[in-house]
């Protein structure tokens, strides 16, 4: 009994992380400039994870939570990768050392 | 030396959480191989230090996470009241927030620390400050940020005398 | 319950059943945080939404990423007790919030630098009738 009501509030959670995902598809589309659509993206992701991990857990198979590990660490990669490659055009410049450049620096990206 | 052992053990203790196999001696030996594999890449891009393998301030951190979660709550609420109420009452506004921590990891941990608070976004790190985004005109006094940096400098193993600093400037 | 009640009443010495007990106090703990943690994810994407400019849809997706996502996995672990899948669980948590605020601030300083300017000063949202003629929501 105890178990089902959490497999059915992992439901609705699971429920609620669609429609997030939902809303979060229509800023991704509209978004005026390309940062809001990254912004929309990488929450897109993290949404993604959680429904990753709910999802799992009500079909009682946790091994779903290995993808969602994976899934956490690739979401920040690809938004890191695709802000860099839309700044510079190219993917083998270090970010680690500060570019000499003008501007101010680059700090903890 | 010393922090090649501590990333070994942090590695293996990462490996058995994610397989799970304690009894199988060949895929034990794949996880001895891996964590092997990943300290000579690690040795071989000369990135063992205390920087990199921060493991030791763990407790310290852990701590800090306790008391940063129970203000990202404080900030979740009153961000959630903005955004949800109907007539959307918000006055950004950009800030200069000074960094009184030595180390890079220090004030990675401030700026981080500064994000994670909905409310307030890290924009630009300079020299000797951050640059805040603040969604709501009360987030936006430089004074509340005092404690969360003496805080988050307190967790990576700094001492910050801030009252110091202040007479400075 | 009833029947739970029922027995109790019938073997009046028996004692209370703890296991019970605790499944529920468990199932209560983790669907309050599930619960908490959706309703700020849905605020969260109901911000990225209506906020009127980039820097400020980036403090919406903040409370998403915080908030949201912690109290769900915290819910998902309390709900899978001590196992393997609620330390996987932990780690999920521990690199989103390792994670999420570096990939805010690589995005809000890629903005900076290439330009964007925020909107600054107070901001009220628009009246219904006037939405059509600005650029507001």
């Amino acid at each position: 009994m105890a178990s089902l009501v959490m497999i059915y509030v992992c439901v609705v959670g699971a429920i609620g992380m669609l429609i997030g995902m939902a809303l979060l598809l229509g800023r991704a589309i509209a978004g005026p400039s390309f940062y809001d659509r990254a912004l929309a993206v990488n929450s897109f992701g993290t949404k993604a994870v959680l429904f990753l991990c709910l999802f799992s857990l009500i079909i009682g198979r946790p091994d779903g939570v290995d993808i969602a590990i994976l899934y956490a660490l690739m979401n920040f990669i690809a938004t890191v990768a695709i802000l860099k490659f839309f700044r510079y055009r190219a993917l083998d410049v270090p970010l680690a050392q500060r570019p000499q450049r003008k501007s101010a620096g680059k700090g903890g990206a | 030396m010393k922090y090649a052992l501590i990333l070994a053990v942090t590695l293996a203790g990462y490996w058995l959480t994610l397989s799970g196999y304690f009894h199988k001696p060949l895929i034990l030996f794949f996880g001895v191989v891996s964590v092997l594999f990943t300290l000579g890449l690690a040795a071989r891009m000369k990135i063992l230090d205390k920087e990199t393998v921060p493991y030791l301030q763990v407790p310290k951190t852990l701590s800090y996470f306790v008391w940063l979660f129970n203000e990202v709550v404080k900030a979740n609420v009153a961000v959630a009241k903005a955004v949800l109420s109907p007539e959307l009452k918000i006055s950004p506004s950009l800030i200069e927030i000074p960094t009184h921590q030595d180390s890079d990891i220090g004030k990675t941990m401030f700026a981080n620390s500064i994000t994670l608070t909905p409310g307030t976004v890290s924009v630009d790190m300079q020299e000797d400050g951050i640059l805040v985004h603040a969604l709501l005109s009360e987030m936006a006094n430089p004074d509340d940020f005092i404690e969360m940096g003496e805080r988050s400098g307190w967790a990576v193993g700094e001492t910050i005398d801030i009252d110091g600093a202040h007479k400075d400037g | 319950m009833a029947e739970v009640k029922h027995d109790a009443a019938a073997h009046a010495a028996a004692p209370l059943p703890w296991g019970e007990i605790f499944e529920w106090a468990q199932a209560f703990l983790s669907g309050g945080l599930i619960l908490t943690g959706a309703f700020f994810v849905i605020a969260g994407a109901i911000g990225i939404l209506r906020m009127p400019d980039f820097y400020t849809r980036i403090h919406a997706a903040g409370m998403t990423d915080t908030m949201g996502a912690e109290f769900i996995l915290l819910g998902l672990i309390v709900q899978s007790g001590f196992t393997q899948t609620s330390l996987k669980l932990l780690l999920v948590a521990f690199f989103l919030f390792i994670t999420s605020p570096t990939a805010t601030h690589a995005i809000a300083h890629a903005a900076h630098l290439s330009g964007l300017k925020p909107k600054l000063g107070p901001y009220e949202a628009p009246e219904l009738e006037d939405i059509g003629k600005g650029d507001g929501a």
